[in-house]
C-alpha cells in the first residue's frame, strides 16, 4: 500500500468545465448574437458598439480586461474537458497524449489571451 | 501476433441506435461550437493587441457570408447548450432541501433558464447602454 494517497488533479479541470459550462449557458447566446450576428450585419446596436476606440477602452478596463479573460479561457477549457470526455465516446482512446492536446490547446489559449490583454496595457 | 483472431462485436456508430444516446452526442458536441467561438473572440483579441489596422480587418472579416453561417449555426448550439446545461443540473448539483421537500427537478431547470434569459437581456441592455 502507498503511503500517502496520491491527489487526484481531477477536480481542478472538472471545477474549470463547471465554470465555463455555467458562464456559456448564462451569456453564450446572447454573446454569439452581439458578436457574431448584431455587429457583423448591423442590426439592433449603433454601427462603432466594437469600434477600436470602444473595444480598446473596454480592454484596458479593468473590468473589461477581466471579463474578456473570463469568457475566453473558461469557454476554452469548459470545450476541452467536454471533448476529452466524448473522444472515448466516438472511439478513440484518450490517454496521456489526448489529454495533452486537450487540455494543452486549453492552456495555450489561456496564455494568450493573458498575453494580448497585457499589450493591450492598462 | 494472435493467431486467434477472436470476434469483437463493432462499436462504430453505437449512439446512433438510441435517441438517448444521439440526443447525449448532440449535446456534448456543443462544446466544438464553444470551443470555435473562443477561438474565434481569441483571435480578434489578437488582432486588437495589435493595433487598429489589425483590429478593423478582423472587425471586417466577421462580415463574411461563412463567418455569418458559422455565428448562426453557433447561436444555436450555445442556445442548446443552455437548454441541456439546466435540463442536466437537477442531477449535477447537491439535492437541495426547501422547507423539508426536495426541490423539484422542474424548479431547478426552469429557474436555471430564467436566470440564464436575465443575464441575456442584461447583457444585451448593458451593451446597448454602453454604445449608444
Amino acid at each position: 500500500m502507498k503511503p500517502t494517497l496520491k491527489r487526484s488533479n481531477a477536480p481542478i479541470f472538472w471545477a474549470l468545465f463547471g465554470a465555463g459550462g455555467m458562464l456559456s449557458a448564462l451569456l453564450g447566446p446572447m454573446l454569439v448574437f452581439i458578436t457574431g450576428l448584431a455587429v457583423p450585419l448591423g442590426w439592433l446596436l449603433p454601427p462603432d458598439t466594437m469600434s477600436y476606440p470602444r473595444m480598446l477602452a473596454f480592454a484596458q478596463n479593468f473590468i473589461g480586461k477581466g471579463f474578456i479573460f473570463a469568457i475566453i479561457a473558461l469557454f476554452l477549457w469548459h470545450a476541452a474537458h467536454r471533448i476529452f470526455h466524448s473522444l472515448h465516446d466516438i472511439g478513440i482512446h484518450a490517454g496521456t497524449a489526448a489529454k495533452l492536446l486537450c487540455y494543452g490547446s486549453a492552456m495555450v489559449g489561456t496564455l494568450l489571451a493573458a498575453y494580448a490583454l497585457l499589450v493591450i496595457g492598462f | 501476433m494472435n493467431k486467434r483472431r477472436p470476434y469483437v462485436r463493432s462499436m462504430d456508430g453505437w449512439w446512433k441506435k438510441n435517441p438517448f444516446f444521439v440526443e447525449y452526442m448532440i449535446h456534448e458536441g456543443t462544446a466544438l461550437f464553444v470551443a470555435a467561438y473562443a477561438g474565434i473572440l481569441l483571435f480578434g483579441l489578437l488582432r486588437l493587441a495589435q493595433g487598429e489596422a489589425a483590429w478593423n480587418a478582423w472587425l471586417s472579416a466577421m462580415k463574411n457570408p461563412w463567418y455569418i453561417g458559422f455565428q448562426v449555426l453557433a447561436l444555436i448550439a450555445l442556445t442548446y447548450h443552455t437548454y441541456t446545461w439546466f435540463k442536466i443540473m437537477p442531477r449535477t448539483m447537491p439535492p437541495v432541501v426547501v422547507g423539508g421537500q426536495r426541490l423539484s427537478a422542474w424548479a431547478i431547470t426552469g429557474s436555471g433558464l430564467a436566470v440564464a434569459a436575465a443575464a441575456c437581456l442584461g447583457l444585451l441592455a448593458l451593451v446597448w447602454g454602453m454604445a449608444r
